[in-house]
């Protein structure tokens, strides 16, 4: 690992989430944003502690756990296009979800679980159509059947959004869209609850990922329980993925992008990048949100529109490097 | 004794024949043994199997005299050190960090590699000759360097005994010898060595005893002059063979073209080495 890394990310940190606490309808210099951090009756105080303050840290908490689920996927996958939305796992977090609010069962609990039943049924799913026979799973299948369970996943989501009423439908379709607009201090909570345990799980199997990278067969001679690792991995990133979803919709290109950059910039071994794709993917979210809801200011784009717009070129630049 | 098989039968899931009809083998320390035999002839099922990583259908399969079942990965791993026939090299991966990885068996999983984690790093990246690589990214590594990495990761794991497979069907003359002469080597150290090659007269030159695989049994078994007789091997490989002897007593094999006769090629002296 190149020494300063780890430095130059927590300086990246500080700053996305100083940016993000001064964005938003009213522009706050950072002075104000530090004030109003350190004196609850300092005039900014209101907006940055109440409404700002919560936003950012779910996006934060969001962003990393996003990236910290792709940078494990990619292990398993052993292929660094995977993540939770090529898998599949997002298409069945976000139906899950979506099931919860059309049966009226909405709230910061229900809405998750049912995101998370979603996400292990879409994995099952897919192990079992990329596993015929008995076989070890074949990356290239393993990815083909996650597309097509995605695929399949969006078609009931639109054809359940098609049959509900109208109220149902915008908030569920505000809601798809990926946002942190309704983010406050409970949503954060019931985020951290439900992504903590998960974190630290794939954190210490980290080693195991790192073996798991070189193939399953000399993971297995390096000492790895290959399948356990990845029973675990896979749940731990269902968890992560369903709280995601639950939390903001479904947000793209965030697992894809930003363990990759780490990866390359830092270091491809997991004790490691994953803490630094954690705090890398929660900077790059908050930026990201704070870019949401300044750019076409007073309307805020869903943030999943601005990590497409961010990502996609970043990743197109990594993946020229990778081939020069 | 290190690694023993005794009577293990292997069929896979919807085969009709066994893939292994009750193949018995011993490796013992510091010695090497070759399996040997045509393609499809169970040489990798067995490999497997002694690795207890294949469900058995009979038989047993003991490391360290203790049933291969009940050892977990990482204590086999603390044991055994295998190079694989193939393995890509991950990218962003130093040589460094690839042969840690050869200590992860003997890590808990919250510990971090210990001064004496990375002495044995040193100790493996010495004892297969690239320590002048330490620094370099694996995916940079030549065919043969990477082999070595591989076998240093393997050496990293402080094994009782290495199971290399195919080791050199990608090297050229060069560095298919340096690989061997190492393997040679670490028998000295006192490492039990299972080889599993198509390289007949390399076997013959290196190892201890030979194992012939055909059809998952044992054909023939033991020194390699025993094993590599002309009639048994024309029949097995099913392409005749003229069997000759090196200056150094190891059996040569050779195989005929269509139309040469085994009797005038069996015999043919040695270009015995230029001697000054």
């Amino acid at each position: 690992m190149k020494p300063g890394a780890p430095v130059l990310l927590s300086v990246a940190v500080i700053g996305a989430v100083i940016v993000g606490l001064q964005s938003g309808a009213t522009w706050l210099a950072p002075s104000d944003v530090i004030a109003a951090l350190a004196d609850p009756m300092a005039p900014g105080a209101a907006i940055v502690r109440g409404l700002r303050l919560p936003r950012v840290l779910l996006a934060f908490l969001v962003g990393g756990s996003l990236a910290v689920t792709g940078a494990a996927l990619q292990a398993l996958v052993r292929n660094p296009l995977a993540d939770p939305y090529l898998l599949g796992i997002s298409g069945g977090a976000g139906l899950g979800a979506v099931i919860a609010m059309a049966l009226g069962s909405g709230g910061v609990f229900a809405v998750p679980l049912a995101a998370f039943a979603g996400a292990l049924i879409a994995v099952g799913l897919v192990y079992r159509l990329s596993a015929v026979g008995g076989r070890p799973l074949d990356t290239n299948v393993l990815l083909l059947a996650g597309v097509v369970i995605g695929a399949f996943t969006g078609a009931v989501m639109s054809g359940i959004l098609a049959v509900s009423d109208a109220s149902q439908l915008r908030s569920a379709v505000n809601w798809l869209m990926g946002g942190f607009g309704s983010a406050g201090w409970s949503t954060v909570g019931a985020f951290t609850a439900y992504a903590v345990l998960p974190l630290a799980v794939l954190w210490s199997t980290g080693r195991a990922l790192d073996l798991l990278t070189l193939g399953d067969e000399p993971a297995m001679h390096l000492g790895a329980d290959v399948e356990r690792t990845k029973r675990i991995a896979y749940f731990c990133a269902s968890l992560l993925t369903a709280a995601s979803v639950a939390a903001c919709g479904i947000v793209g290109f965030v697992g894809l992008v930003v363990p990759h950059a780490i990866r390359r910039i830092a270091t491809p071994l997991h004790r490691e990048l994953l803490p630094m794709a954690f705090m890398a993917g929660g900077a790059f979210l908050v930026l990201a949100d704070a870019l949401a809801r300044t750019v076409v200011r007073p309307i805020e784009l869903p943030v999943g529109v601005v990590t497409a717009l961010v990502g996609v070129p970043v990743f197109a630049v990594l993946l020229r490097k990778t081939l020069r | 004794m290190i690694l023993e098989s005794m009577g293990v039968v292997v069929r896979y899931p919807g085969a009709a024949d066994d893939a292994l009809g009750g193949v018995s083998f011993t490796l013992r320390a510091g010695e090497i043994v070759s399996v040997v035999g045509p393609n499809g002839g169970g040489k990798s099922t067995l490999l497997r199997a002694l690795l207890g990583a294949q469900s058995l259908r009979a038989g047993t399969v003991r490391l360290m005299d203790r049933d291969i079942t009940t050892w977990s990965r990482a204590e086999v791993a603390q044991q055994v050190g295998v190079v694989v026939q193939q393995e890509e090299p991950a990218p962003g991966l130093r040589v460094t960090e690839a042969v840690l990885f050869g200590r992860y068996a003997r890590l808990s999983p919250l510990a971090s590699p210990s001064a004496a984690d990375h002495a044995a790093v040193h100790r493996a990246l010495e004892r297969a000759d690239v320590v002048h690589l330490r620094d370099r990214f694996v995916t940079q590594l030549s065919g043969g360097e990477w082999q070595r990495v591989r076998l240093a990761r393997a050496l990293a794991q402080e094994p009782r005994a290495l199971v290399l497979d195919e080791p050199t069907s990608a090297l050229d003359v060069r560095h298919e010898m340096e690989l061997f002469e190492l393997v040679a080597a670490l028998r000295a150290d006192g490492l039990g060595c299972l080889v599993i090659t198509h390289r007949l007269n390399l076997a013959a030159r290196y190892a201890d005893r030979l194992v012939l695989l055909h059809r998952g049994r044992v054909v023939a078994e033991g020194t390699p002059t025993s094993v590599l007789v002309r009639q048994r091997l024309s029949e097995v490989f099913e392409w005749p063979v003229a069997v000759t002897t090196w200056c150094d007593g190891a059996p040569q094999v050779v195989p005929l073209r269509p139309g040469e006769e085994p009797q005038s090629s069996a015999h043919p002296r040695p270009q015995a080495p230029e001697s000054k």
